[in-house]
């Protein structure tokens, strides 16, 4: 069996990233808008002011007495100074020269009509200004002249308002993220909810359990559901097909045997010469060794189809070796062979209970059948940390030496086991069970006296 | 003891029914589950013989129903079909055993005793010849008080022997009922066997007689 699904990243963890990366996304985007917003909004109220404060000095600006006269109002500056404690600087000029005010002062460059005041922003004096120019012509001595004014005012005010608007910001764009966050997991958790309960309740599923799905999915799992569902439909059908077809097949054959074997005997208690009966008894013999054939080759392809599909569940070792003894015992009993069996500790494994039965059954069954009369065999279940082993002795015949790799083959029977009947199959069906449960069966003959020793092991998991 | 054999098949049927009738059972045959069914109402039954597949049905479900009910015989079933997966069917629903077709008549014989002495063999079945008693479900035998256990084939032997007292068995006739055909046996391997029940019945009111060239018979003194 291969148990490797190859996993690419959670869904769930996708999910989140995604949409984590899109709420900081969002809430860089809302902190940038905002905070321009408010930069442009603080420099249009600025600009606003400082216009409104040219005009009024330009407005102020008198021809008097053949000469420019500038009073400049208290207002054009007090307004300015309504937005903060920040410095104001002013310079005008008449057609260029410089008239009053800082003489260094810059001015805005651009200024295209006498309407539009143009503005700027400059370094002076080591501090960031806003400075705004406007002019205006005036008629001097029927000559035409053009009075300029330049207003500038420092921006730490409006620099303050922006800090307190991008603090602001920044923490509204902080707990927008915060609660997307926490969204997103709730999303995330609620996505993949019912991915994980059928993941659950499929897992939870014994392994006999091959009923569909029923519980309801979301619709776009649906297609995933039914898929699922029509898997386990097909592997029921081919499952039981197959037992069915393994139990059918065994039916269709050794009933007529059966009947064969009845009219044998029958009839050899009526027989009385001796070529007769013994030619009868060739007979059932025949019958028998050819019974036990077809049930072996059934058992053994049984055994290859379930070793692909191991039913795993968990059982006590020990009751079913305990069941088989106690089956297999009148049979033993027929040939006054004693079966040595004590229930000692739980021995719980893990694995396919009909299959390893089915082993377990062979071996005892080879044991007997191998067996001179009145003899014993003993059965040894010993627990170690990595596995259990149950170990056969007998007093029949023992293995051949020179036979031991060969046993486990298909048809193979020792060289010395002619005169029993036999297909060659029950060591394979042990040898094919125990190695696909990972445990591995051994044969050896006893070092003391005669017999065989086998030791079938299956390890703990 | 008495015996109910549900099985459809008539030969088979019948070569059962005779070979029973020779251990001293008396035997119902019932060919259908309606039949059995019917029996069952009527009669209480020491063992049930129970055939899987016949042709009214699953008989599985006459094995459950009488479970159910509260049917307390010792059933082995009789199935044909592959092994593997009987292990989750017929003990599951309350079978005792079940037996493999085709089977041997020892094989058979030696499941009914095990079921019968596993339910508790009843005190009735114990037979009594003058000094000597025999329960043949315990294996014991008591001569003049002393209690002996046989051994399985001393046992089957001398069950035989008591089933038919004063009839004359052939070796070859007690062979054929001694051993299973799976043993090649001689016949001259039942003297050892009645030798040793000889040595057992000592000082007892049975004795096997030695009919020269033609067998031995139990006779009651």
């Amino acid at each position: 069996m291969n148990d490797h699904v190859t996993a690419t990243r959670s869904i769930r963890r996708r999910l989140i990233v995604r949409l984590l990366a899109s709420a900081a996304i969002l809430a860089v985007i809302l902190f940038l808008v905002v905070q321009s917003f408010g930069r442009q909004l603080g420099q249009e109220s600025q600009d606003n002011i400082l216009a409104a404060s040219v005009t009024s000095v330009l407005d102020a600006v008198t021809v008097q007495d053949g000469a420019l006269n500038v009073d400049i109002p208290y207002s054009a500056f007090s307004m300015l100074g309504n937005i903060s404690d920040d410095r104001v600087f002013y310079r005008i000029e008449q057609n260029q020269a410089y008239l009053t005010g800082y003489e260094d002062l810059p001015f805005a460059e651009g200024l295209t009509t006498e309407s539009q005041p143009a503005f700027a922003t400059e370094q002076y004096l080591g501090e960031d200004i806003r400075l705004v120019t406007a002019s205006r012509k005036l008629s001097l001595n029927n000559q035409p002249v053009v009075v300029r004014a330049t207003i500038a005012q420092t921006r730490n005010g409006q620099k303050q308002t922006l800090r307190q608007i991008s603090q602001t910001v920044l923490f509204l764009g902080i707990g927008f993220f915060a609660i997307a966050m926490v969204l997103t997991f709730y999303a995330a958790q609620s996505t993949i909810g019912p991915l994980r309960r059928l993941a659950a309740s499929v897992s939870r599923r014994g392994p006999q359990d091959l009923r569909p799905v029923e519980s309801p999915v979301p619709s776009e799992m649906v297609p995933l559901v039914r898929s699922l569902n029509q898997f386990i439909g097909r592997l029921k059908k081919s499952l039981s097909q197959s037992e069915e077809f393994i139990a059918e097949a065994a039916h269709r054959v050794r009933t007529p045997l059966a009947t064969v074997r009845m009219q044998a005997e029958v009839t050899l208690r009526r027989v009385e010469r001796d070529e007769n009966r013994e030619a009868l008894r060739e007979m059932i013999r025949a019958i028998d060794e050819s019974s036990r054939a077809a049930g072996q080759l059934l058992d053994h392809a049984m055994v290859t189809f379930r070793t692909d599909h191991l039913v795993v569940e968990s059982f006590d070792f020990q009751v079913l070796v305990d069941e088989l003894v106690t089956r297999l015992r009148p049979i033993a009993e027929l040939k006054e062979i004693d079966l040595g069996w004590q229930m000692g500790k739980p021995a719980l494994i893990k694995g396919d209970a009909i299959l390893i039965q089915n082993a377990v059954r062979k071996l005892i069954d080879n044991a007997i059948k191998y067996s001179p009369t009145e003899s014993s065999i003993k059965l040894t279940l010993s627990q170690g940390r990595s596995g259990i082993s149950l170990q056969l002795i007998d007093q029949g015949i023992g293995f051949p030496e020179k036979d031991f790799e060969l046993l486990t083959d298909r048809f193979v029977r020792g060289s010395n086991a002619q005169d029993t009947i036999g297909s060659g199959l029950g060591l394979t069906i042990a040898d094919d069970v125990a190695n696909a449960h990972g445990g591995s069966l051994e044969l050896k003959n006893n070092t003391e006296g005669v017999g065989a020793c086998v030791t079938f092991y299956l390890p703990l998991r | 003891m008495r015996y109910l054999l549900v099985e459809d098949n008539v030969a088979l049927a019948k070569s059962v029914l005779d070979r029973l009738s020779l251990d001293g059972h008396v035997v119902d045959h019932a060919a259908t589950l309606e039949t059995a069914q019917d029996y069952l109402r009527k009669t209480d039954y020491d063992l049930i013989l129970l055939d899987i597949m016949l042709p009214d049905g699953d008989a599985r479900s006459l094995l459950k129903s009488y479970r159910m009910a509260g049917g307390k015989t010792p059933i082995i079933t009789i199935t044909a079909r592959s092994e593997v997966s009987d292990r989750v069917g017929v003990l599951d629903l309350g079978a005792d055993d079940y037996i493999t077709k085709p089977f041997d008549f020892s094989e058979l014989e030696a499941r009914c005793r095990a079921v019968i002495r596993r339910q508790g063999g009843m005190a009735n079945n114990i037979k009594r010849f003058g000094n000597t008693q025999f329960d043949p479900l315990a294996g014991t035998l008591t001569v003049s008080g002393q209690k002996v256990q046989l051994r399985n084939r001393e046992l089957r032997l001398l069950e035989i022997f008591i089933n038919a007292t004063d009839q004359l068995f052939s070796k070859s006739k007690l062979v054929d009922r001694l051993f299973s055909y799976e043993d090649d046996v001689a016949e001259n391997a039942i003297e050892v066997y009645v030798r040793r029940l000889r040595k057992q019945l000592e000082g007892s009111d049975l004795n096997i007689v030695t009919v020269r060239g033609m067998g031995y018979r139990l006779s009651v003194s």
